[in-house]
């Protein structure tokens, strides 16, 4: 077999998914925690205490609006965390992997099962920031439902691009790179904090390729009770991302591994 | 029918060539030892063998399925022991045994009934709830048995199932693998310790350098290529008496460090002439170390 086919999707990633979620809910407690603790903190301490200094930001109070940027961006970084660390964990330090490619399960399942994984995880820490917004009345509209139709897709697309990284990883320290110059600045260009239209044009114009733009994009009007505009158009964007994230580490693993 | 057949199989690695044009079949029930030195490509051969890495030519067979093309499905039968334990560290003893059958897809019940029959064959039946870490050496390895025999299979790999294991451990993980043997299992194990392969396996087969250099059961191989009585020779002038008398008296004579050994067919004047010496010296029959040495020679590998 091409290292460089497409990924097959087999059922069979269910058993390695419920392998991931058995030792998770192990530690459930430590992981909730790490999970919604620091966005929350992120999204009550900004919201509020700088958001009492500030004017209505895009009509709507700043908390409102950073709330829909604090799920985005909690997703984003759940999914990575889970990609990176835990899934390099899997593969290189405990040799899980090599365990389970014994058994009659392909490397593809278990890329696969790595990335529905992390979506799931970090499906859970944006959910949960979304429940918060919910109750400090944040949001309320029917629309903000979508959202976690949203968030899924969002773990998808950032654990794709987090699993290439990890593929080409000789040890821990080689995610710090992808945090200094992928994570932060997503984190800052893509409209959490701010609109995006309050950078230079330049910066308006990387910003308009990024995904987590299209995230929020999406995620932000349907939190306050609007239709966004262009749904198509952001949805294949994280589509795409998504697409080639998992193709490139699909690749990426199968020349590591399968030598 | 052959539960493996391996046809003129290569593989190289940065233009060295590991597996180097490999040929065996395994029939079912046997018992067959791949020996050889480290670095001889006997791991390379077993992942080659279950699909997990491609070969660069020939032909590979398991369980009448190609691979690596069929491997996958091929492996529903297979169990594997590997080289390094790979347990899952997350877990319990019984949790490991619980994950890996679902990994073939096994129905859960079906699984719950077999985990306390194999924590049993492993010695391991009060252990169910010990995490990982609190087990022994000669545990773990027990435990990647029984993980290896979740799927009930009818082909069992492993790659030196008792390096690093004190005798007891040792003997006990050899007893193991009679037993599965008395069931009609057939496994494939690679070793350099011969004791093992002498008390295991129907046949063998001596791998270095990518390569088959002898097959056979071990006792065809020790006539084959060695002279049936070994004397051991140490103390301080061995040395001498080696370059000279020792040469007249065996049909062989090695030097290794500060012992000597002879080897040969009619051992009663070399016997005669150390009982007037001070040398001590120690008669064997040889045996498959013996071959083994003979074979890929003394020096260090690594």
């Amino acid at each position: 077999m091409s290292p460089y086919a497409l990924p097959s999707l087999s059922r069979r990633f269910v058993p390695v998914w419920r392998r991931n979620l058995l030792v998770w809910r192990k530690l459930v407690g430590a992981s909730i925690l790490g999970n919604f603790a620091d966005p929350l903190i992120y999204l009550v301490g900004l919201g509020y205490g700088l958001g009492s200094m500030l004017p209505p930001v895009g009509g709507v109070p700043y908390i409102s609006f950073l709330a829909a940027g604090m799920v985005c961006s909690s997703t984003m970084f759940a999914a990575t965390f889970e990609a990176l660390y835990s899934a390099f964990s899997r593969m290189h330090v405990q040799r899980t992997w090599d365990g389970i490619m014994m058994a009659p399960i392909n490397l593809d399942d278990v890329v696969l099962a790595e990335l529905v994984w992390a979506a799931s995880k970090s499906a859970l820490s944006g959910t949960a920031i979304l429940a918060v917004s919910w109750i400090l009345g944040l949001g309320h509209s029917l629309l903000s439902l979508w959202v976690l139709a949203l968030v899924p897709l969002v773990g998808l697309t950032f654990g794709a691009l987090a699993l290439a990284v990890t593929a080409m990883a000789k040890s821990y320290d080689f995610f710090t790179y992808y945090f200094t110059l992928v994570m932060t600045p997503l984190n800052l260009l893509c409209g959490v904090f701010f609109p995006v239209e309050q950078l230079p044009a330049a910066f308006q114009v990387v910003a308009a390729f990024l995904p987590l733009t299209h995230a929020v994009a999406l995620a932000r009007p349907l939190l306050l009770g609007e239709m966004p505009d262009g749904i198509a158009l952001h949805v294949l964007v994280l589509l795409a991302y998504t697409a080639a994230g998992f193709y490139a580490a699909s690749v990426l693993f199968r020349r590591r591994l399968l030598k | 029918m052959a539960v493996l057949a391996v046809d003129k199989l290569r593989k190289s690695y940065g233009g060295e060539e590991v597996v180097a044009g490999v040929s065996f079949a395994i029939a079912p029930g046997e018992c067959f030892g791949l020996l050889g030195p480290n670095g001889a490509g006997k791991t390379t051969t077993l992942r080659l063998c279950l699909g997990l890495i491609e070969p660069d030519s020939g032909s590979i067979e398991l369980m009448q399925r190609r691979v690596p093309g069929e491997a996958r499905p091929a492996r529903v039968r297979v169990g594997v022991v590997p080289q390094m334990d790979n347990l899952d560290p997350d877990f319990t003893v019984g949790e490991n045994l619980l994950v890996y059958g679902r990994y073939f897809g096994i129905p859960e019940r079906e699984i719950r009934a077999r985990i306390p029959r194999l924590l049993e064959f492993a010695g391991l039946a009060a252990r169910a709830a010990s995490p990982i870490q609190t087990l022994s050496g000669g545990m773990k390895r027990r435990l990647t048995l029984a993980r290896a025999l979740i799927n009930d299979p009818d082909l069992i790999f492993m790659d030196e199932p008792t390096t690093g294991l004190d005798p007891q451990a040792r003997h006990l993980i050899w007893e193991r693998l009679k037993q599965l043997l008395a069931q009609g299992k057939t496994i494939v194990l690679t070793t350099h310790f011969m004791e093992e392969a002498e008390r295991l396996c129907a046949r063998v087969a001596i791998m270095d350098r990518g390569r088959f250099i002898t097959e056979g059961s071990p006792r065809e191989l020790i006539s084959r290529h060695i002279e049936p009585h070994v004397v051991e020779v140490h103390g301080d002038d061995v040395a001498g008496w080696a370059d000279g008398e020792a040469r007249s008296l065996a049909a062989r004579v090695e030097k290794s460090g500060d012992t000597v050994f002879c080897y040969t067919a009619d051992p009663a004047r070399l016997l005669a002439s150390l009982s007037q010496r001070a040398l001590r010296y120690l008669h064997r029959p040889a045996d498959l170390e013996d071959v083994f040495l003979k074979l890929t020679g003394r020096e260090l590998r690594d």
